[in-house]
């Protein structure tokens, strides 16, 4: 399964990555910070790690088999 | 190298405001030096001033960070002076089409072997918003608050007519196509110009209506059109739009193999008189 981890401290909580995410996986916390919430549905385009103006995210895992 | 090796990781978090499109323009370009098996050593980038002339801080290669303007002029020195290094500027509209405008039609002319990737947010960010040679007609910025009445620079088309043998045209929204342009732009032998639309939230954004983030990237997404559906589009219809894709891409000699073509001829004219 797609995991996207968030630096904390380098996100500025912009919401771009959420906003324009093809299956809206993320979530947002009450100051911003985008969770990767439904992971069940990421299907790993990377779009939001290449959007990141923070370069605050990474994409890790892969597809089950 | 890795992408991330080119980042100087130490002084992050970034300097740009919340949702500013520097990061992923700047995050495209270290991609693309993996890519292509940049080094530090045979990589120089060139910048100027504005938001976007503090990219040289974050990215560890040889930088080279000049006056308001001239970050075009500082690259070809370089360039002249050592061909073998990989010179790529970076500059702002301010930067490039504005107070450099000169120098980038003529480093175009000239066909000097430098890549210059402009981020246009469509006004002066740095400095408080005031609007620049590409701010588009009727938007409101802080030194036009009843909307623009100028026309803004087609900056693409601009470079293409100037005689560079690459240009094009992408936006922060539509990555995965500007990093294609940045990196067809680097192999390119002879002066490539990558012109990427990006958003300014804190000023632009705010001014006219989209000062979430995430609004001006979606107001960016939804204005542009790509070259082939612009053709198609009635001169009306495409004045407020944002035509992206390739302008220019062609082969012609660079500037530094006919100056060395020069230095060898005069040499040999040297030897024979003496």
């Amino acid at each position: 399964m797609w995991k996207v981890e968030v630096n904390e401290k380098l996100c500025k909580r912009c919401g771009i990555c959420s906003t324009f995410c093809p299956v809206k996986v993320f979530t947002c916390e009450i100051d911003g910070l985008p969770v990767h919430t439904y992971q069940e549905k990421c299907t790993g385009c990377n779009l939001c790690v290449l959007r990141c103006p923070d370069i605050a995210l990474t994409l890790t895992g892969g597809k089950e088999q | 190298m890795k992408a991330q090796e080119f980042l100087v990781k130490e002084k992050f978090p970034l300097f740009w405001c919340a949702g500013c499109g520097n990061g992923s323009v700047m995050h495209a370009i270290v991609r693309c030096f993996e890519k292509l098996n940049y080094t530090r050593e045979n990589t120089v980038v060139v910048t100027g001033i504005g938001c976007w002339g503090k990219g040289d801080d974050y990215i560890n290669t040889n930088t080279f960070h000049g006056t308001h303007g001239r970050a075009l002029a500082f690259g070809t020195g370089i360039k002249l002076a050592n061909p073998e290094l990989n010179v790529v500027v970076l500059m702002g509209d301010g930067d490039g089409a504005t107070i450099g405008g000169n120098h980038l039609i003529h480093a175009a002319r000239r066909n000097v072997d430098v890549t210059s990737i402009v981020v246009n947010n469509l006004n002066y960010g740095m400095t408080g918003g005031q609007y620049s040679g590409t701010t588009p007609c009727n938007k409101t910025t802080s030194t036009s608050r009843y909307g623009h009445i100028e026309h803004g620079f087609d900056l693409s088309g601009l470079v293409a007519a100037a005689g560079a043998p690459y240009v094009a045209r992408g936006s922060v929204y539509g990555i995965v196509q500007l990093e294609k342009f940045i990196l067809e732009a680097l192999k390119k032998k002879g002066f490539s110009f990558v012109e990427a639309i990006s958003q300014c939230p804190t000023h632009f954004g705010r001014l006219n209506g989209m000062k979430e983030p995430a609004g001006m990237l979606n107001w960016i997404k939804e204005n542009s059109v790509s070259v082939s559906s612009a053709n198609q589009l009635s001169d009306s219809e495409r004045e407020n739009k944002f035509i992206l894709g390739k302008f220019a891409d062609k082969e012609k000699e660079d500037y530094s193999t006919k100056y060395l073509r020069v230095i060898r001829e005069a040499k040999k004219i040297k030897e024979g008189g003496k």
